[in-house]
């Protein structure tokens, strides 16, 4: 699902973030990105979800080379992730709903369709009662949740997630890692960067670990 | 297919809904477009008013020639068949002074004054309808006509057409050059708007390339919005040239009175108003356009 093959990636700048980086990913794998602070893990996701592109070697994305890829087949490619950012990007000039709302807006779907999709998706996360709320007045663990229903509603096959429970205390962290492990249970592709080592005890999934941009 | 329309009309209403939130500041941006526009296209009505008026007056170009009094009428015969055989001429009609006045008394509606004199004061007269048109064909014709004998006075009516001419043209290039100038200011203006827009945007514009949206996608907003722009101000143009004419044609009133006469100034025909509505809207479009493709690609996720 997800391969790659002797990545560098070096910033303009000069600074070498990743190293000489080879692995693979399975379809329906859970695995746990770890490593401290500035290993590398949030510059790993980008160059999956094409943010970056690596300097030397190659990412594969289900069979695509994110190299290569056009700017015109971006957008293809992303609607296959679920991004879920550690500053959740949320939309403050809109509902609750019509954030989640926004990637089907995008892919076009049909209206009526998109409102169960969306409910479905809340209903996920635990917000469907807070539907009309402005993700302004949500706690950081709703907002998580928010971005992780944001995340799901398009039934991706890959999902990606960056430190989501970065700044949660760990009763909301066990919350947000069970749903993870409920996509996981359904055969979705989880990709999560965590330096929280603890979730590894509590779900199962192979952990890579990064150090100073090279995996351990 | 009716999804796409659906995605459009969302799209237009999610626009206007904008429009409506912040109607101060979006009336403002469409009365300057429609002050701009109206400029170009109210000198293009009062050219095309009197550009009407000189045709209605002036017809085809006509010689007048006016016989000195006491003339007999043998020599008036000899005059008109002299002037038959003129190949520059085409026809000719004989005017008798009798007959000059009752036309002046029925056409200009100064019956009372004429009613009121003891002799006519009017000439026989020819109106020659020449074969040639040029202006120069025609002032080579009166000139010949002016060294003829008995033959007091030659007019050539349509010089001040000719001048007139002359000078609509000028007037069009100066409604040309405004309306190039104008409408280079309309491109401005939605540039500008859009690119503000872009920038308070930036965090959804972000977002919605994080989530798959295409270029395309990201764009319809903006582009619609300076379409709608360019189609308001446009008709604001169209509102604010009626209302001028209206409180033009109420000051030219009296004067109608006064000479008997029934000129109003005419508003912009319906093919001239919807040329005017696509016009702006094309506009507002190239400007939204040129705006997105300047600033739209900057904004990169990270
Ligand atoms: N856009 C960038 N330009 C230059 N250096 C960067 C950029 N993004 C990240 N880095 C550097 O790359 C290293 C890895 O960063 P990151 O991938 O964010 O680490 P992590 O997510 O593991 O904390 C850090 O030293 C960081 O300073
Ligand atoms: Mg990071």
């Amino acid at each position: 699902m997800i391969r790659f093959n002797q990545v560098y990636k070096r910033y303009p700048g000069g600074y070498e973030a990743l190293k000489n980086l080879s692995f693979e990913i399975a379809e329906g794998e859970m695995v746990f990105l770890t490593g401290h602070s500035g290993a590398g893990k949030s510059t790993l996701l980008k160059l999956i979800a094409a943010i970056e592109r690596p300097t030397t070697g190659s990412v594969l994305v289900k069979g695509q080379n994110i190299k290569s890829l056009k700017s015109a087949a971006l957008p293809y490619l992303r609607r296959n992730l679920g991004l879920v950012f550690q500053d959740h990007k949320l939309l403050f000039d809109r509902s609750a709903f019509d954030n989640v709302m926004l990637p089907l807006q995008i892919c076009g779907f049909d209206h009526r369709e998109s409102a169960k999709r969306v409910r479905a998706a809340l209903d996920k996360v635990g917000l469907l009662k807070r539907e009309k709320a402005n993700p302004i007045a949500l706690s950081g663990g709703e907002q998580q949740r928010l971005c992780i229903a944001r995340a799901i509603v398009n039934r991706p096959t890959i999902l990606l997630a960056d430190e989501p429970t970065g700044n949660l205390d760990s009763e909301y962290s066990n919350e947000i890692m069970s749903i993870f492990h409920s996509f996981h249970q359904v055969g979705v592709t989880l990709l999560i960067a965590t330096h929280d080592e603890s979730a590894l005890q509590h779900f199962p999934g192979r952990a890579l670990t990064l150090k100073h941009g090279e995996l351990l | 297919m009716k999804n796409v329309l659906f995605q459009h009309g969302q799209v237009i209403s999610i626009i206007l809904q904008r429009l409506l939130q912040n109607p101060f500041a979006s009336s403002l941006n469409i009365i300057v477009i429609g002050i701009a526009l109206s400029l170009p296209i109210g000198g293009y009505v009062l050219l095309k008013n009197v550009q009407n008026l000189a045709h209605q007056l002036a017809g085809t170009p006509q010689i007048s020639v006016f016989l000195a009094t006491g003339t007999s009428p043998d020599e008036i015969a000899r005059i008109s068949k002299q002037l038959k055989e003129h190949s520059a001429i085409d026809r000719i009609e004989f005017v008798p002074r009798d007959l000059a006045l009752k036309q002046l008394q029925v056409s200009t509606g100064l019956s009372d004054v004429v009613a009121g004199l003891t002799q006519n004061p009017l000439p026989d007269a020819f109106i020659i309808y020449p074969t040639a048109l040029t202006s120069q064909q025609l002032e080579l014709l009166r000139d010949d006509l002016k060294s003829w004998s008995k033959l007091e006075h030659v007019q050539l009516d349509s010089a001040w057409a000719h001048k007139l001419e002359a000078l609509l043209k000028f007037g069009r290039l100066a409604v040309f050059i405004l309306a190039a100038l104008l409408s280079f200011a309309l491109v401005a203006i939605t540039f500008n708007t859009i690119r503000l827009q872009i920038l308070t945007q930036r965090e959804e514009i972000e977002v919605a390339k994080l989530i798959g949206a295409t270029n395309g996608f990201i764009r319809r907003p903006f582009l619609y919005f300076g379409i709608i722009q360019g189609l308001f101000g446009g008709a604001a143009a169209w509102l604010i040239i009626a209302f001028s004419l209206l409180l033009l044609n109420i000051s030219l009133s009296p004067l109608n009175q006064l000479y008997a006469s029934s000129f109003s100034l005419q508003h912009l025909s319906i093919n001239d108003s919807l040329t005017l509505l696509g016009f702006s809207t094309y506009l507002g479009w190239l400007g939204a356009w040129l705006s997105v493709s300047q600033h739209l690609w900057r904004i990169e996720p990270k």
